[in-house]
């Protein structure tokens, strides 16, 4: 059992990865238009490429 | 579209943006412009208005943000116009609306939402990890092993509880400064208790610890919070970006010419200039010119007022035909504007004793638990002298009675009731505006504008003799008067082709003149034309060497009204009419509508409208007032809740504690059922919430309770009344 000493803290480090992630989404704004989001997957018109 | 929202970094880190704002109103982002689309549904208006924007000239992007249904604009200033924007918008069929920027991209306002989802995903992942920690030791983890994952819990738990749960603290800490007491003085006590006593327990090598208790707490209660404080943000918002769509203006006369300055900076004695189709900014008293005024916001009369030099104009009423000029008598603080403003100020004090049923049962649950865990402390120590064992019971009763499912009970529901309304367009302002319109018993109606359009209708265009007609519709082509306006409108629902009709000119306060066929023709008031006049709203139309010809006018009812009110009579509610329009025009009205004439009350001013409100909450009834004109501000502030239609008068909205988008009075039962419906789903989640304590308090009281058992009350608890909300219809 002595190795949950090493892989709980590991598995919390990789949790923190994570939520990580989620705060840096936050700060960009991603949950701001989550509505939009969900309807604009669905739009007929495709931008295969970068706009200019 | 990120770089569209970010500010330019301040010169000084610590100066916020809004004092940065001020200084410097060249920023880059100048040439960003917002508007509100209220129509925009799916993806392909979402395509539809980003291309047609993104084709513009002048226009480096255009984003759409479904969620709070605005455009956000990147345009060159120099290029472009706000009005463009709106035009181009409405060819492809979408009203549009600009936006003050100032308000809309003020970044404190949506910083609070964001920081409570930063603590609830910071308690939410701990709470997630130390929960997979307490399985193990309640699987059956024990010595060295269950103190390392004790330990481990203490290290996750402290520093995120010590952030996640600031709010609570901070709450807390402000009530007690107050020698009051409110949902967040348990919270936190249970929350720093339940810390304490793991802690002490983890040192000690002790059996149980509540750190997965703490924390899920803290989750639990943050998501309601959360909920909480976004549909008041949404709601407040879109009210408050109604409100920057208006920015009265005044034309100034001035040695130097003619200037236009703020309504606030005008000041007695001034001279000002009102061009036909503006607002009159103050009172003041007509010097040159004469004209027609509308006087729907203010009083409710339909029928516009004819005025010359020497008689007074009030600020709020609709100059229609004629230019003028006119001193300044009253302006800010004693103008009629802020005389009403004062009587709403008044109305509103009145409303704010209201007490939310949360506040009502946070007044009994607070002292409650406390009187709980401090029973179960003296009673165990007590019986069986064991500080210990009591603490351990008294904490143990604290977080077992944590109000989680309360904390959740009210938000999950009325988020998901104004989510629904909000779809629907119905804005609510106040956040206990749900629970207010779910205990209303009689409703009150403003007449114009409200159940009426607010602006006449040829009564019977099919009496009017065709050449009349078309002689009429041919004078009344391009007038700014409402009369006028009807009847080129109605010409055109009957097809009637407007006669061409040579040197028309506006005489205003008398009407239009023009020359037919040869002869002179006259479209206006009976004694210019040389007619009898007669009752009512009416306009006559002479043609010289022929019989004046009358027109005569109804400012018609809604035609969703009849339907509405009887859906509210279905629904068992007292309705009542109130206006400031002649006894006539009401009782007109009243016997379309089918409201028996006792209660319909004529010719009410403000005052009248606001004591009247009165006399009703004084009989014990809890009135719904809906009105949207200047002189319903003060009965919309003192009523129990209050609807205004979108179309109403700034002041109208922000006194209303509803606004409908657009005129859809129609949503009134619709909006009342959501709120019935609502509030039921609150009383069920507080019983649920009752239940679970009922059945929890005394096995922790009796000392059983563990830390699996409370992880197990909590959840269920939470899961269950957040299921209950989604009910709501």
């Amino acid at each position: 059992m002595n190795v949950l000493i090493y892989l709980i803290p590991v598995s919390v480090l990789l949790g923190a990865l994570g939520l990580a992630a989620f705060f840096w989404a936050v700060k960009n704004r991603q949950f701001d238009d989550p509505e939009g989001d969900a309807h604009r997957i669905l739009r007929t018109d495709y931008d295969d490429h970068p706009k200019e | 579209m990120d770089e569209t929202f970010e500010r330019p970094g301040p010169a000084c880190p610590a100066c916020t943006g809004a004092t940065c704002a001020r200084p410097e109103p060249a920023r880059p982002e100048a040439g960003n412009l917002f508007f509100s689309v209220p129509t925009v549904h799916c993806a392909g208006c979402i395509s539809a208005i980003e291309r047609t924007l993104e084709a513009m000239p002048g226009i480096r992007s255009a984003r759409v943000n479904l969620t709070l249904k605005r455009v956000t604009v990147d345009a060159d200033p120099e290029r472009v116009t706000a009005e463009d924007i709106v035009a181009a918008l409405g060819k492809i069929g979408y009203e549009a609306h600009p936006l003050d920027p100032s308000l809309v991209a003020d970044p404190n306002r949506d910083a609070g939402s964001r920081d409570l989802l930063m603590r609830m995903a910071v308690a939410g992942f701990a709470a997630m990890n130390v929960m997979l920690l307490s399985i193990s030791v309640w699987a059956g983890a024990s010595d060295t092993t269950r103190d390392f994952l004790h330990w481990m819990s203490a290290v996750i738990a402290l520093p995120a509880t010590a952030f996640a749960a600031q709010p609570f603290f901070r709450n807390a800490w402000q009530a007690l400064k107050a020698r009051r007491l409110n949902m967040d003085v348990p919270i936190s006590l249970a929350i720093i208790l339940a810390l304490a006593l793991s802690l002490y327990e983890t040192a000690n090598s002790g059996e149980d610890a509540y750190f997965d208790a703490a924390l899920s707490l803290t989750f639990f209660l943050l998501a309601g919070r959360w909920l909480d404080h976004r549909t008041r943000i949404a709601a407040r918002s879109a009210a408050r970006e109604l409100a920057a769509l208006e920015a009265p203006k005044a034309i100034r006369l001035t040695e130097r010419g003619e200037e236009t300055v703020p309504v606030g900076e005008l000041a007695p004695g001034e001279r000002i200039r009102i061009l036909p189709g503006m607002r009159v900014p103050a009172d003041g008293v007509i010097e040159e010119g004469s004209t027609e005024v509308d006087r729907a916001y203010l009083t409710g009369e339909t029928v516009p007022v004819a005025l010359g030099p020497g008689d007074a104009i009030h600020a709020g009423e609709g100059n229609l035909t004629g230019a003028l000029t006119a001193r300044v008598t009253a302006a800010g603080q004693d103008s009629t504007l802020s005389r009403i403003a004062a009587l709403v100020s008044l109305a509103e004090t009145a409303r704010n004793r209201y007490t939310s049923l949360a506040d009502r049962a946070a007044a009994i649950y607070a002292p409650a638990v406390h009187l709980l865990a401090l029973a179960a402390f003296i009673g165990w120590y007590l019986l069986r002298g064991d500080a210990h064992f009591a603490i351990t019971t008294a904490i143990a009763v604290l977080i077992i009675t944590c109000p989680c499912a309360l904390g959740l009970a009210v938000p999950a529901v009325t988020t998901v009731a104004s989510g629904r309304l909000f779809r629907r367009g119905v804005l609510l302002k106040s956040a206990t505006a749900l629970e207010r319109l779910a205990e209303v018993d009689t409703v009150l109606f403003d007449k114009t504008g409200t159940l009426t359009r607010g602006m006449p209708e040829l009564e019977w265009p099919e009496r009017v003799p065709p050449r009349a007609f078309a002689i009429a519709a041919g004078l009344a082509r391009g007038t700014l008067h409402p009369l006028g306006q009807a009847i080129a409108r109605a010409a055109k629902a009957r097809g009637v082709a407007p006669a061409e009709i040579a040197d028309v000119r506006e005489i205003p306060g008398k009407g239009l003149e023009g020359v037919f066929e040869g002869r002179r023709v006259r479209l206006g008031r009976a004694d210019w034309v040389g007619a009898e006049g007669g009752e009512g709203m009416e306009s006559w139309l002479a043609v010289e060497g022929e019989e004046p010809v009358r027109f005569s006018f109804t400012d018609a009812p809604l035609k969703a009204a009849r339907e509405l009110i009887d859906a509210l009579r279905a629904r068992g509610l007292d309705i009542r009419l109130v206006t400031g329009d002649r006894e006539r025009e009401a009782a007109n009205l009243a016997r379309i509508l089918g409201i028996p004439s006792d209660k319909v009350h004529a010719g009410a001013t403000p005052e009248d409208k606001f004591a009247l409100v009165e006399a009703l909450g004084g009989q014990g009834r809890k009135v719904l007032m809906v009105g949207d004109g200047l002189n319903d501000t003060a009965a919309l502030a003192a009523a129990h809740v209050s609807v205004a239609p979108g179309t109403a008068l700034e002041a109208a909205r922000n006194a209303a504690d509803v606004v409908l988008t657009g005129r859809r009075i129609e949503l009134l039962p619709g909006l009342l059922d959501t709120a019935r419906s609502a509030r039921r789903r609150i009383l069920e989640n507080f019983a649920l919430a009752a239940l679970y304590n009922a059945i929890a308090i005394p096995v922790a009281l009796a000392g059983l309770a563990s830390p699996l058992a409370a992880a197990i009350a909590m959840s269920m608890s939470s899961i269950t009344v957040s299921l209950n909300a989604l009910r709501v219809k």
